[in-house]
């Protein structure tokens, strides 16, 4: 009951906050800088440096969307948001956009009245488990003690997979990653499951990485991506289209260190359609025709932001994975720039 | 004779012996331990195991924290220094001190103003907290001091404090005028002309306000790390105990409207948890507002975490207003004081004296409390070390070294207002006990 009235005045405040700020591309032109909400940190893909700059994967697409709308990726507040402050922030239009690794469902896209922009990191649950215990497979884990985040959808995939696999297993209830870190490297649990991209980063923060394997296992999906509120579709372009300039820069080799010189105008249409040498797509979203060679230029393309900040040869270190290019055999597929 | 008796003892002492110091079992160091840690085979045996226990304890934080790395650019350059031996990794704290303090986005350049504001409130606090020992003129800073202090933190144009100021002292000038006809009189004209002063200053502000303020205006959002704790610290616990007297006084009131109204306040707000309100003031609160309203948010969790001591300090003010023989009161009547010279000059010093102890606790609790703004996304001392600093990719993993400075900063201020409150019970003990 008391649900349904709350999500009751979530609806209505989010079609009135939707309403009154209906050209979102207006205001924050007015305002002259880009409200993204962020995480509080998470990392790799949003923290702050010791000088107070924020840095990481999800950062950059804030800055590409700033470097599209203004020519400065620096046109950036950034607002921490938590897991439980997120959506209100969002749906209050106190952010334009949320860049914060969260997961496109059906419930947030529809019940909540988001728009989900496309995914800029496929991640899945997965197993983190020590050598020491000997596994070498998820379908090994029965009777295991695993430390599990509470109230997040990894509690009820992991009860699902145990399920359908007829095994049993005794959750340790953790509240955030910080403490599953502890409880995991003090023995309170055998196996700690979160998403892959969080176990990566768990696992090289350890004394001894090596110590610990990821099990091959993926149980369940979670595409990562941006949303901004429903009821506005031009703004919602413009982030979409920013992404899919950074996926297809990938794809056509455009990188930062050569979009100036592309941008001259090339021998490849598309390119040229992209960076604005050719035709008026920057027109048609209201946009400069170099919006997406600003976007580009301030991180890089999409493989250039995902190697400076969780790449391979960061401490991090995530293998591309489903997040390379299709021809890749990746699922990243940007539609065409026509 | 006398001659004849000193002849048949065979030995007279002529001088007295000096005092002699006790046998060395009985003195010193000797005693002391004896007495104290050796006191029979129980007690020696509960004393090595204590040293056993101290030993082991001492060995394995001793190596840590003197082997403590210092100076690295990330907890994999610590580790390296380290080469497996056990030790710290403080180079954390260096790296990162001044987000510990300031929070990470408060401009760099201007870290000296909250720090003159900080020294500033020692000076402005010690009047106050020693009023015995420091000339009565310093209480005028005390009084500048808050609106000293937001200028400096804050910074952006000095004619808010000053109209603000400005507002507060006309409505004392105002008060101590008609005070003397009636408290009732001097507080609502108190009131009145605060607010003309406070309308007037908001038209002139709009005209007068240059364009480029003398210190750089920081927004809210950028005031972060122990700065906060403290800033919330101080502005609740001295925001609540007036009202929080008031309160008291209201919940013990005649006029039935005035106390349902205390009642209800104090039993809603203590019904409540903390995290709750400081939901509905981030959270809920952005619903109600029309959208695009900017209610500073420092603003909104000030207000509810003061309320929320509020309601305790008035409980605890109760009890001390309970304690009170009843004779009290009844002396003060007899004496033909009204009831606000009553409290003022009767009452409350003995209650408020009693009460000491409890509200010290509510004060000590209500600092620590701070640290749960964390939660709702604001960047406090805590919420630095959860967020930021263990989300970086350089320091993620660092615990230990990160929440043992968090707690001894907290101690320290802590048991500051503890002992503060020990040494003021003694100075205010009147008793004959």
């Amino acid at each position: 009951m008391n649900k349904k009235v709350f999500l009751g005045a979530l609806t209505v405040a989010g079609l009135t906050a939707g309403a009154a700020a209906a050209a979102t591309l207006d205001d924050v032109k007015a305002r002259g800088k880009l409200n993204c909400g962020v995480t509080t940190g998470v990392p790799g893909f949003a923290a702050p440096d010791a000088n107070g700059n924020w840095d990481g994967f999800d950062v950059g697409l804030c800055r590409a969307v700033a470097a599209a709308v203004f020519g400065d990726g620096n046109a950036v507040e950034f607002v921490p948001t938590t897991g439980k402050t997120r959506f209100t922030a969002l749906a209050s239009g106190e952010i334009d956009m949320l860049a914060r690794n969260t997961t496109w469902t059906f419930s947030r896209d529809t019940d909540l009245k988001f728009d989900f922009l496309g995914v800029n990191y496929y991640d899945g649950q997965g197993f983190l488990a020590p050598k020491a215990l000997g596994v070498a497979s998820a379908k090994e884990l029965d009777g295991a003690r695993i430390c599990i985040q509470t109230g997040t959808t990894t509690e009820l995939n992991l009860a699902d997979f145990f399920r359908a696999n007829s095994m049993s297993y005794e959750p340790v209830p953790i509240e955030t990653n910080a403490e599953g870190q502890q409880q995991y490297l003090a023995g309170a649990c055998d196996v700690y499951t979160t998403d892959a991209s969080g176990l990566a980063a768990t696992r090289a923060a350890f004394e001894n990485p090596s110590d610990h394997i990821i099990l091959p296992e993926i149980i369940s999906k979670e595409p990562l991506g941006p949303l901004v509120r429903h009821g506005d579709n031009d703004w919602g372009d413009i982030v979409r289209w920013t992404l899919n300039a950074l996926i297809a820069a990938e794809e056509l080799g455009v990188t930062s260190a050569n979009v100036e010189e592309l941008s001259a105008g090339t021998g490849n249409p598309e390119i040229n359609r992209l960076l604005g040498a050719e035709g008026t797509l920057g027109a048609m979203i209201g946009l400069d025709p170099a919006w997406a060679k600003n976007a580009i230029m301030v991180g890089g393309n999409y493989g250039e932001l995902f190697e400076k900040n969780i790449g391979e040869n960061t401490p991090i270190g995530l293998a591309r994975g489903l997040n390379g290019q299709w021809t890749d055999g990746g699922l990243l597929y940007s539609p065409p720039f026509r | 004779m006398a001659h004849a008796k000193a002849q048949t003892a065979a030995f007279v002492r002529k001088a007295m012996l000096n005092e002699q110091a006790p046998p060395a079992a009985e003195r010193g160091f000797v005693h002391w331990i004896r007495s104290n840690l050796f006191d029979g085979v129980g007690n020696s045996l509960l004393t090595i195991l204590s040293l056993l226990v101290v030993y082991y304890l001492l060995m394995a934080f001793l190596p840590w924290l003197l082997n403590g790395i210092w100076d690295a650019p990330s907890i994999r350059a610590c580790r390296e220094l380290l080469e497996g031996a056990s030790g710290g990794c403080f180079a954390v704290l260096t790296e990162r001190w001044n987000q510990l303090l300031f929070g990470f986005k408060y401009p760099s350049s201007e870290y000296w103003r909250p720090t003159l504001a900080f020294v500033l409130l020692l000076v402005a606090v010690a009047p106050i907290m020693f009023a015995m020992y420091m000339p009565r003129w310093l209480l005028l800073f005390s009084a500048i001091y808050p609106f000293l202090a937001f200028w400096l933190i804050w910074g952006g144009t000095i004619l808010i404090p000053v109209m603000t100021f400005l507002g507060f002292v006309a409505g004392y000038v105002l008060y101590r005028s008609m005070v003397t006809r009636s408290f009732a009189a001097g507080l609502f004209s108190a009131v009145t002309a605060a607010a003309v002063v406070w309308w007037s200053g908001g038209i002139l502000m709009d005209v007068l306000a240059p364009e480029k303020p003398l210190l750089e205006a920081v927004s809210s959002r950028d005031i972060g790390g122990f700065m906060l704790n403290m800033m919330l610290g101080t502005v609740c616990v001295s925001l609540s105990l007036p009202l929080g007297i008031a309160l008291a006084l209201g919940r013990q009131s005649n006029m039935p409207i005035v106390k349902w109204i205390c009642v209800v306040f104090i039993e809603f707000i203590r019904g409540v948890p903390l995290i709750t309100l400081l939901f509905v003031a981030n959270v809920v609160l952005a619903y109600f507002l029309p959208p695009g309203t900017t209610f500073d948010l420092i603003l909104r969790v000030i207000i509810m975490i003061t309320m929320f001591s509020a309601a305790y300090i008035a409980e605890v003010i109760r009890g001390g207003l309970a304690a009170l023989p009843s004779g009290q009161y009844e002396a003060a009547d007899s004496l033909g004081l009204d009831y606000p010279q009553a409290m003022r000059l009767i009452i409350l010093p003995q209650a408020l004296k009693i009460s000491i102890p409890g509200i010290v606790n509510v004060a000590v609790g209500l600092f620590k409390d701070t640290t749960l703004v964390s939660v709702i996304s604001m960047f406090d001392m805590v919420g630095m070390i959860r967020g930021p600093i263990l989300a970086s990719t350089e320091w993620n993993g660092v615990y230990w070294e990160l929440f043992g400075f968090a707690a001894i900063l907290f101690f320290v201020v802590c048991y500051g207002i503890s002992q503060y409150s020990q040494w003021l019970e003694r100075q205010l003990n009147t008793d004959y006990r």
